[in-house]
């Protein structure tokens, strides 16, 4: 396998030819098995993020223990936002999914009493459930409508809450449940993002997530084959708004408060610059994206509202200059060698 | 209080009119979504601001100057960013809605917040018409709407640059074909829609004050209104604007100013849920286009 | 004529705006049989074909299949009831092998639980499909990236698309429309092959002397109106074919 990529900005004509490492060739075959070097070199990329996510949790102080818990909450809504994107819809609210979460684990928690093990998954479907039938009717749009409408309908959710002052209005639910520890707490949101992160990248290499992704580059030629491209696409949206769902009913107890917050544009950039600074396409790039930006933005609190600038310009520079991520760039250097040749 | 209620509703759906069409024009002739058109709208707003208080120009003379550097600035987008993200729509929705935010965020940031950030009245005179009050500022934004309207459409029916701007919205490819430059024309249709945010910002903030939560707002309004009445259709942005203007303002005098938002939410749910592509959508549906 | 047609196409209209792309097509397809449908540019077979399949709704008329009426039904139930087509213009999945673009058909609830699920099942019966039409197996074709392949075996992935759906029917539009002659010359046994397996197909095309050669009886459509029908050299002796023949060429 050689990609070659010719420079231009080079005067002597030389170009980079990139080539597989020879452990790559070699692993990508049941030969893999044969030593320990190419299975390290195929288990690697998987078990390192894993113990690394499980181990974080006890080396941390307290302070990034609660970094942590945002990292893998954005972590999650990125990958939420990184399904969509691979099954053609570019959502600009995030906050949708994350709010409706967390609305309804804190309702149910509030007035009905439901102890955080029941609200948690309940709220993550009913959430899901709710935000997929508001966007079925776009579904049957291409194009940017979707952009449009998931960036307007949780902005206008914030001015309903405020006005008809629903579930506490301005001042929010508090008060809720948290969950009993703190170390559950960590390892529940690790877990599942570890969880959502390995799940679904399989589902979405496996034929089921073959089809989502052809939708996106030809819903003609899918519609051709007899598959209902609406029912797929609503699948994907529920899945999405699903984990978003989940995130948003997590932080709901472990805040122990929900309110008009929630639908902050915050939820919904700082998930797409994850996915955008990492990679689109891969899940694992969101991921990543997250765990960069994050602690970035922990970092620079000193400087409060330029935080969102940067994550603006972020998104800029990044799909016009590197528009493939930096998971890409690093999966590319793992997996080839380059060199230059003259031509 | 019934015909004040309707000509308080005409001024109102004739600056959502104002709002969105610079938006929908965009769309309509080269397909970008302008993200940033919200942002746009500030910047012109406080950039009038700026020329007017820190270098004591004339309101007028403000005004011209800073419409025309918004309209270059939505040029330059198209030049810089926009031109080499063409034809991928996750990319010039992202790359749009990030120029926008750090443009907002940036003013915030700098604290151009407050009462004393608004724009002058062109002429401070109030009169009562069919025993409703109702100043001349109200009056111009309707009269300025009307002139755009006719205007943009004599413009894009009997000019050659807008016959180009209606030929690349019906055919890329055959315009292409025929000679006319498709990136020049998308960029003039970038920079024509930031234009327009700049003249409504000109015409609209004298009403209130310029803040960057007044961006976002405007992007929402702009968006609701394409919505409703269907992207890329003008005669559709004219109808939605009336729809919502009448609907807001009516409920905001009989029921009640919080249910406004939850008027114009229901609006774009039952129009998407009975015509997702709007009242006058060219855009078909999946299952129409070949 | 067969006792009860597998197709009847009554009385079908379409308008484009003020533009009348269909007006008034109707015609019998029997089971077993190969159509030819024929006529200038702009005459609207495909558009015909868009009709069939639901992916144009008709302004007027019934289209009705093994019984059913089926005009206006979304294509998606069209096809699950065993209509295949081709599209004119062959859009891949660049970025995938050949094989895997063979998955979405195979993941179609028609086929589905035939194919088998399991991880890698489908590509199995997906790499079978393509060596029908011509994938040479020893030679790794298959497993190339759509994107490299030239455009004749872009059309073969494109019947083996249809095929890959058990169809009934089989629409092949402008199949061999940009291939070689001998492109062409393999890709006809393919097409005799499914008649002898019963299947019902229709073909439109611009090469007639192949089409002639291999199809039951021609269908000639001129400003979307069967203008003539009959056996396959009959048709172009009709005076009105020939005019719109020659006349859209003088």
């Amino acid at each position: 396998m050689r990609n070659a990529q010719l420079n231009s900005t080079d005067s002597k004509h030389r170009r980079k030819e990139r080539i597989d490492r020879g452990i790559k060739a070699r692993s990508s075959d049941i030969f893999a098995l044969s030593s320990w070097r190419e299975m390290l070199y195929l288990a690697a990329p998987r078990c390192i993020p894993i113990v690394g996510c499980l181990m974080l949790p006890l080396v941390l102080g307290i302070y990034w223990q609660k970094v942590l818990l945002s990292v893998a909450v954005f972590a999650l809504l990125a990958i939420s936002w990184d399904i969509l994107e691979q099954s053609g819809m570019i959502s600009l609210g995030q906050a949708l999914f994350f709010g409706m979460g967390a609305y309804t684990a804190g309702v149910f928690n509030h007035y009905f009493g439901w102890p955080p093990f029941l609200t948690i998954p309940f709220a993550s479907i009913l959430g899901g459930l709710i935000s997929t039938v508001i966007l079925l009717p776009v579904l049957r749009l291409r194009g940017i409508y979707f952009s449009m409408v998931t960036l307007i309908i949780p902005l206008m959710l914030v001015r309903i809450v405020e006005a008809t002052r629903i579930f506490g209005g301005t001042e929010g639910l508090s008060g809720i449940t948290p969950l009993p520890s703190k170390w559950l707490e960590l390892y529940l949101i690790v877990g599942a993002l570890l969880g959502a992160l390995f799940g679904f990248r399989r589902m979405m290499g496996s034929d089921y997530g073959l089809v989502l992704k052809a939708i996106r580059d030809n819903d003609r030629s899918v519609m051709n084959a007899g598959i209902n491209v609406y029912w797929f696409k609503a699948q994907a949206l529920f899945i999405a708004s699903a984990i978003g769902a989940f995130a948003g009913a997590f932080m709901t107890h472990v805040y122990m408060f929900v309110g008009m917050p929630v639908f902050a544009l915050d939820y919904s950039i700082l998930p797409i610059a994850a996915a955008v600074v990492g990679g689109p396409g891969t899940l694992a790039g969101a991921t990543l994206g997250a765990f960069i930006l994050v602690p970035l933005s922990e970092i620079l609190r000193g400087i409060g509202g330029l935080r969102i600038v940067i994550y603006g310009l972020f998104l800029v520079v990044f799909i016009v200059a590197l528009p493939e991520g930096i998971f890409h760039y690093i999966q590319r250097k793992y997996h080839q060698f380059e060199r230059w040749v003259e031509v | 209080m019934f015909i004040g209620t309707v000509l308080y509703a005409v001024v109102n759906s004739v600056i959502l009119a104002l709002l969105a069409i610079g938006f929908n024009l965009t769309f309509g002739i080269s397909g970008v979504a302008n993200f940033a058109y919200g942002a746009l709208y500030i910047m012109s707003a406080y950039l009038s601001w700026m020329l007017l208080n820190l270098l004591e120009l004339p309101f007028l003379l403000a005004a011209v100057i800073s419409i025309l550097i918004t309209t270059l600035c939505g040029a330059l987008m198209y030049r810089f960013v926009l031109l080499r993200v063409r034809g991928q729509a996750l990319s010039e929705v992202i790359a749009t809605f990030g120029i926008g935010l750090a443009i907002l965020e940036l003013f915030r940031y700098l604290g151009f917040v407050g009462f004393e950030y608004t724009l002058p009245v062109l002429i401070d005179h109030s009169f009562v018409i069919f025993g409703a009050y109702i100043d001349m500022q109200r009056i111009l934004i309707v009269i300025v709407g009307a002139v755009l309207v006719i205007f943009l459409w004599l413009f894009t029916h009997h000019t050659s640059i807008g016959l180009a701007f209606r030929g690349i919205a019906q055919d890329e490819r055959t315009a292409l074909s025929l000679g006319i430059n498709s990136d020049r024309i998308a960029t003039l249709s970038v920079s024509f829609g930031a234009g327009l945010a700049a003249i409504a910002a000109t015409i609209i903030i004298p009403l209130g004050s310029i803040s960057p939560s007044e961006g976002y707002d405007v992007l929402i309004k702009a968006l609701a209104v394409c919505i409703i009445g269907g992207l890329g259709s003008t005669g559709g942005v004219i109808v939605a604007s009336f729809v919502i203007g009448f609907a807001e303002r009516f409920t905001d005098s009989y029921i009640s100013s919080h249910w406004t938002m939850i008027v114009s939410l229901a609006a774009i749910l039952i129009v998407l849920t009975i015509k997702p592509s709007g009242l006058f959508g060219k855009q078909k549906e999946l299952e129409e286009r070949i | 004529m067969h006792p009860s047609p597998l197709l009847k196409v009554a009385g079908l209209y379409k308008n484009f705006g003020g533009v009348q792309a269909i007006h008034d097509l109707s015609f019998d397809l029997a089971r077993g049989e190969l159509l030819g449908l024929i006529g200038p540019n702009g005459s609207g077979k495909t558009t015909a074909v868009n009709l069939i399949t639901g992916f144009v709704k008709p302004t007027e008329g019934n289209i009705i299949y093994n019984g059913q009426n089926i005009s206006g039904l979304p294509p998606y139930k069209i096809i699950r009831m065993g209509i295949a087509r081709t599209f004119q213009m062959v859009k891949p999945f660049y970025q995938l092998p050949a094989y895997k673009n063979m998955i979405i058909p195979l993941y179609s609830p028609r086929v589905k639980k035939r194919v088998g699920g399991k991880y890698g099942d489908r590509d199995a019966v997906a790499l079978d499909l393509l060596e029908e039409v011509g994938f040479e197996r020893d030679a790794f074709v298959a497993y190339k990236s759509a994107s490299v392949l030239p455009q004749g075996y872009l059309k073969r992935l494109e019947l083996a698309k249809a095929i890959a759906l058990q169809p009934d029917l089989i629409i092949l539009d402008e199949l061999f429309s940009g291939l070689s002659l001998a492109e062409v010359a393999s890709i006809v046994p393919i097409i005799e092959k499914l008649r002898l397996e019963g299947k019902t197909i229709i073909m439109i095309e611009h090469r007639l002397k192949e089409l002639f050669r291999i199809a039951d009886r021609i269908i000639v459509l001129n400003y979307g109106e069967k203008i003539a029908e009959g056996f396959s050299n009959e048709v172009m002796e009709s005076d009105a074919v020939k005019k719109a023949y020659l006349g859209a060429e003088a």
